[in-house]
Order: C-alpha cells, then structure tokens, then sequence
C-alpha cells in the first residue's frame, strides 16, 4: 500500500506507508561544509551555518540558495568542517583570565564597533 | 517607437509563449518541494522554481500594461488551448535526472533569450529582461554545476544523465518552433527569432557538453516537440492545468 495525500504530489509519488529505514549506503554520506557570508564588499565574512555537499563546488551553489536568499550578499566562503582545526571543550579553561586584568582587555575594538556603525547609519 | 498592429499582436505572442514556459515549468519544478534527493537542493531547486513563477507574473504584468488580462486572469484562467507553452515543461517531473536535464537545457535557453531581449526595441521588455539577469546566471551556474558533477560522478549517474538528456534534447527543440510572429519581431528589433536563439543556444550546450562524458543523441525528428506554440499540447498539460487552478476555479478572488 503506498501513501494517500490531500496532496496530490505526495500519492503521485506512492511513496510505501512503511518508510524504507535501511541504513543509507556510504556515498549518501555527504560532509559537511562551514558557509560564511559577506553582507557588503569590505565587511567581514560571517559564519552563517553549515550545509551537506559532496565537494565545495557543489557546497557554493547550495549555500548561495540556503544563505544568501533573502539577505543582501556579495560573496560567500565554504569551508570543510574538519579543515577548521580549534580547540576542544575541555581546554576551555585556557580563556578564563583573572578581572583584574581588565587593561589588558581589547576595548578599542568594541568602541571602533560602535563608531563605525554610528558612522554606518 | 510606434509598433503597427501587426507587430503589436507579434510581441505579444512572443511573451505568451515565454510567460507560458516560465509558468508551467514553475509549478512542474515546484512539485519537487518537499521530495528532493536532499534537504538543500530541494530548498535551491524549490526557490528557483519560484523565480521562474515570478518571471512569468512579471511577463504577464507586461501583457496586461499591452491591454491584456491582469496577470491572475492570464495565468488561471485561460483554457489548454490557448497557452502557448512548448511540449518540453509540459511532461511530469519523471526522476531528479530528467527535471536536473530539463532544468539545464530551459534555462540555458532563457539566459540566452532574456540577454537577447535586453537589447529589444521594446523597452518594457528589455527593461524586465536585465532584472532578472542576476537570477538566470545562478540557475545556469546551478545546472551546469550538478550536470558536470553527474557526468563525471559515477556509472550509474553518467547512464542516467545520457538517459535523461537522450529524452530531453528532442523536446528542447520545442522551445524553438518557428513561429508566425518571428519575421515581425525581427524585422522590427524586438526580437532576433527562434532560429537565431536556437542556433546560440546549440553552441552553448555543445561547448558545456563537450567537458562531460554525455553525448548528444542524433535528433532524427526535429518536430517532435513542436505544436506548443499553436496550442496543440500533450496529454500532461490539462491534468497539470487542473491541478494548478484548482482554487481560482472555486473562488477566483481567493486570498492567501
């Protein structure tokens, strides 16, 4: 017995009423690529999710409809997943630092933010 | 420029036959949403399916500025003989490597012909033509980069693409059939005719083909995709029809 839909693509489709929960062959088995998103020429490029893709042409042309649809985009990266080398969560520790060093803290950045988006605006 | 009648009724029939293409082809690739091979080529096939919907309301808009129907009356409410949509978007989705094949061939030739347009005499043409630039070069990066992929992935995906393209390739000729109006459009700038679009367009996939392994089947009946443009169609068309104005037919002034 195949399924029966109000949609019509659905039964054209006779799709069996038990799912097919085989385990997926290997090269079903797409990796996964990091995309980032540059919003205007001379931005940062930031990290907007992650996609499956067999290589990172393909990776380009998915990512260009899964992150740059509806917002404004001038350029996009992808990046393999496991060509990000980063640190794991247990050395977390190694970024927790005393509060009285404070002076040593970049707050230029963050008020350069705040004046280029003033300045953005 | 002032158009004769004639040339009015010639431009006419020209954005029907390409409103009717990008319409029918639309709501075809539309039915692949939900059931794509993964979940991020069913998102990028689904939004372009709905780029070419809004290809076809923007050709209708043209339509109706030229003393037509709104684009709603023109699109739902016209009866199987009086779309002038080619045989080639009519047939079912059929499997991915059919409508990846069709998605490739169509849109090539609708880059090709919208860049022809951009330089019509008829502004409100070439004026819609260049919008919609930046969305055909994508689709046709899209297709040629999943055709290259496929015909060069493995055997099972190199014999499913020549299958597909050995279907596909006679009916894209379709999009092409000589029409009466052609003379016209040429003679008066709008257009530089289907015969010149169907030569630039055979370069175009001869020259992306030819990096593959696919082979282009010999044509031995250059016809049999014609009769679109007439308003002789398939069998699939009234089903598709059907389905496509379901709720217009129930209430035309319907809101969602």
């Amino acid at each position: 017995m195949s399924i029966k839909s109000i949609d019509p693509r659905i039964t054209r489709e006779e799709l069996p009423e038990v799912p097919d929960n085989s385990p997926l062959k290997e090269i079903h088995h797409w990796q996964t690529y990091e995309v980032f998103h540059q919003a205007k020429t001379g931005d940062h490029h930031v990290h907007v999710g992650s996609l499956h893709a067999p290589n990172s042409e393909m990776a380009l042309i998915l990512a260009k409809e899964q992150y740059a649809r509806r917002y404004n985009c001038v350029n996009l990266w992808v990046v393999k997943t496991t060509d990000i080398f980063r640190t794991s969560n247990d050395e977390e520790e190694i970024f927790q630092t005393t509060p009285e060093k404070i002076y040593r803290e970049a707050g230029g950045y963050k008020v350069m933010d705040r004046i280029n988006k003033f300045k953005g605006k | 420029m002032n158009y004769s009648d004639a040339q009015i009724s010639a431009i006419k029939d020209l954005i029907f036959r390409m409103a009717d293409d990008q319409l029918i082809l639309g709501h075809r690739n539309s039915e692949w949403t939900g059931l794509g091979p993964i979940l991020e080529e069913d998102i990028a096939f689904s939004s372009m399916a709905q780029d070419k919907l809004g290809h076809a309301q923007a050709l209708y808009q043209i339509l109706h500025r030229m003393g037509e129907a709104d684009p709603d009356s023109l699109a739902f409410g016209r009866k199987e003989d009086k779309m002038r949509c080619c045989h080639f978007v009519e047939y079912p989705i059929g499997e991915y490597s059919f409508s990846l094949m069709r998605h490739f061939l169509f849109d090539e030739s609708e880059s090709l012909r919208f860049d022809m347009l951009g330089n019509s005499s008829f502004e409100d043409l070439s004026n819609t033509a260049r919008k919609f630039r930046g969305e055909l070069k994508y689709h046709t990066m899209h297709a040629e980069t999943w055709i290259k992929q496929l015909s060069n992935g493995n055997d099972e995906s190199r014999i499913r693409m020549q299958n597909a393209l050995n279907i596909c390739y006679p009916l894209a000729l379709g999009l092409f059939e000589p029409c009466e109006s052609d003379e016209m459009l040429i003679e008066s700038g709008v257009f530089p005719g289907e015969k010149a679009l169907q030569e630039k367009w055979s370069g175009k996939i001869n020259m992306i083909l030819s990096k593959t392994d696919l082979k282009i089947p010999d044509v031995n009946d250059i016809k049999i995709g014609y009769g679109g443009r007439k308003g002789i169609h398939t069998e699939y068309l009234k089903p598709l029809l059907d389905e496509m104005t379901e709720v217009y037919n129930i209430d035309p002034h319907a809101e969602w």
